[in-house]
């Protein structure tokens, strides 16, 4: 499969594996109106039990304290305390995380699709002496656990005096491997002989990227910001590991130790967590296409 | 992939073209590549390195051979975060698998709202892990969360006390990280799904094949490709948990959680004992190493 990989559509007929279900047939209806009734019944069972969680978060966010662990469990709050949202802002000062957050996640993912997607030009569309050992390079060490050299990573941060800075995250976020090797994974699908007629007509090889490859490549740019995006402001090691300063925290980090520090305090530690949700969410419903491309074009290659 | 150079006739315009193209390429891959050697590649090569040193943060650093792996051969700490990893993974890599395979076969049909149930179960894996782990933690609390209410409801008398508990802190961590990742390798399958041809059904049908030998005898082998990749991806990433660990347990209670990636961070970044923490990165690099190897070549062997 190659880059052009969408999402994946419906199609009639589509293999089955739940065996009580029959494609539609002209001569076996009733049974496949009732295997239609079973499978959403099915469906709606699981999908509600895959949802169980956000429900909960979000009618624990609503309660007080003493109202999240009912027997039996309370699904609506009896009263809706929505005084939650805005007496948290004073508890934590979740501005300053969310400012962190943002800044850390919309300079990483702007170096990172600036430079990965220049670099994959080079990889994809310029031939020299060299070229493929070292995307082999590159590869590679997307395959090594980043655990693995976290170690050296940080004393490289501690003589160079970044630890406890937003500067270190950005150094060590924005460089990744992953954007190149996704970018040049769709540069790949773009004709060559486009680039070629471009080159006859006297562009340069950058003006052949700004002006031909890139708006050529909008769906697979966008996947990767999205993706560096979410990943960036989900990131729990990085400000775990580097950033002890708590004007520096990042959304998650803030939270994680509010709920180490008053864990009784169940309702604000789920509105908090819905506060902290509520952003990815928004980017996932505008960009839901580019996830699963984007997850598709890595994936299956 | 056609040659840039492939006009060029006379040697001396190809060693021309060929400069060219040499400076061009690298102009491009530079930007990027100057963080990525500095911050990824050359700390690759140091872990290798640093594993078979001694040196702590105030001493300088000495060659010492294989004496970090003999202290982690001796080292209780060493042997329970290995098995506490392969516990994980063990459970993780095919629960995962199998419900990710179910709900992609599920869902790859026309069905009214099926576009929210992928919508939904993909949602997981883009929640932050944080959120994830404080949900999931008062899910599981062992009195009155929703987990053991249920369990109690359907008759289990004295349910399991999950992150409370040495025995079931565990399979609570799987549950919790299966139910984060299915819906990303969902995506994979369905995916994957799309590239059968439908004529391979049709035909089967009219050879009567019931839709459960479909699935057997087509789906499942078309699909290869797709699950030796997840399966790749799985256990390579079940080698590396770390996060979830760290923010729903922090290796605990005792050390029943404890896991490869936690003490590597502990010794080295905590302790400050370079080499020895690079010892055991070492070894998890290795298993992640042999592991794709070999399903690599259980791959090939198959396709033959």
């Amino acid at each position: 499969m190659t880059a052009t990989a969408t999402t994946p559509e419906h199609r009639d007929g589509s293999p089955t594996g739940a065996a009580h279900v029959r494609p539609r047939t002209p001569r076996r209806r009733p049974t496949a109106v009732a295997g239609r009734i079973a499978l959403h019944v099915l469906l709606t069972v699981l999908g509600l039990a895959v949802m169980v969680p956000f429900l909960w978060m979000v009618t624990s966010s609503l309660k007080l304290d003493s109202q999240v662990f009912t027997i039996p469990i309370q699904w609506i709050p009896e009263e809706f305390h929505w005084d939650n949202y805005t007496r948290i802002w004073e508890r934590i000062p979740l501005v300053t995380y969310l400012k962190n957050s943002l800044f850390l996640s919309v300079v990483i993912t702007a170096l990172q699709v600036l430079t990965g997607s220049f670099a994959a030009y080079g990889f994809a569309k310029v031939r020299f002496p060299g070229r493929d050992a070292l995307f082999v390079a590159y590869i590679a060490t997307i395959a090594v656990p980043w655990q693995a050299y976290m170690v050296p990573q940080y004393i490289i941060m501690e003589r160079a005096g970044l630890v406890n800075t937003h500067l270190s995250l950005i150094l060590l976020q924005a460089f990744g491997a992953f954007g190149v090797f996704l970018m040049r994974q769709y540069y790949l699908t773009i004709p060559d002989e486009l680039c070629e007629a471009a080159r006859v007509d006297g562009l340069s090889e950058y003006g052949i990227w700004a002006r031909i490859v890139l708006p050529l490549s909008k769906p697979a740019l966008a996947s990767l910001a999205l993706l560096t995006f979410v990943n960036t402001w989900n990131d729990y090691m990085g400000p775990f590991i580097y950033l002890t300063s708590n004007d520096l925290w990042t959304v998650q980090i803030g939270l994680r130790s509010f709920v180490g520090v008053y864990d009784a305090e169940y309702a604000m530690i789920m509105t908090g967590s819905v506060l902290s949700v509520l952003p990815i969410l928004t980017v996932f419903l505008i960009g839901q296409r580019y996830f699963v491309q984007g997850i598709a074009t890595s994936g299956l290659k | 992939m056609v040659s840039t150079t492939a006009s060029a006739s006379t040697p001396r315009t190809r060693s021309r073209l060929r400069r060219r193209n040499t400076l061009a390429g690298w102009s491009f891959i530079l930007p990027n590549f100057i963080g990525f050697a500095a911050l990824t590649l050359v700390p690759v090569v140091a872990s290798l390195a640093l594993a078979f040193m001694k040196w702590n943060s105030y001493s300088t650093p000495e060659w010492v051979g294989l004496d970090n792996f003999r202290r982690l051969v001796d080292s209780e700490n060493f042997w329970t975060a290995l098995y506490n990893t392969t516990y994980y993974a063990v459970g993780h890599v095919p629960l995962t698998l199998v419900a990710a395979l179910g709900f992609a076969v599920l869902l790859n049909r026309k069905l009214r709202g099926v576009r929210f149930f992928r919508t939904a179960l993909f949602f997981p894996y883009i929640t932050s892990l944080v959120a994830v782990a404080v949900v999931w933690n008062m899910l599981f609390s062992p009195d009155a969360g929703p987990v053991n209410q249920f369990l109690r409801a359907v008759g289990v008398d004295s349910p399991p006390g999950w992150t409370t508990s040495t025995t079931w802190a565990m399979p609570a961590l799987i549950i919790t990280s299966v139910w984060r990742d299915m819906g990303y390798y969902m995506v994979l399958y369905l995916a994957g799904l799309q590239t059968i041809p439908g004529e391979l059904y049709e035909a089967a049908k009219m050879d009567g094949a019931s839709p459960w030998q479909r699935f057997w005898h087509i789906t499942l082998p078309s699909l290869r490709p797709t699950t030796f990749f997840v399966l790749i991806m799985l256990t390579i990433s079940s080698f590396k948990v770390f996060d979830l660990v760290q923010v729903m347990t922090e290796g605990g209670p005792g050390r029943s959680t404890l896991v490869l990636s936690q003490l590597i961070f502990r010794e080295g970044i905590e302790q400050g004992r370079f080499g020895y923490s690079s010892a055991i990165a070492m070894v998890l690099f290795v298993i992640v190493l042999l592991i794709t190897v070999v399903q690599f070549r259980l791959q090939q062997r198959k396709e033959r």
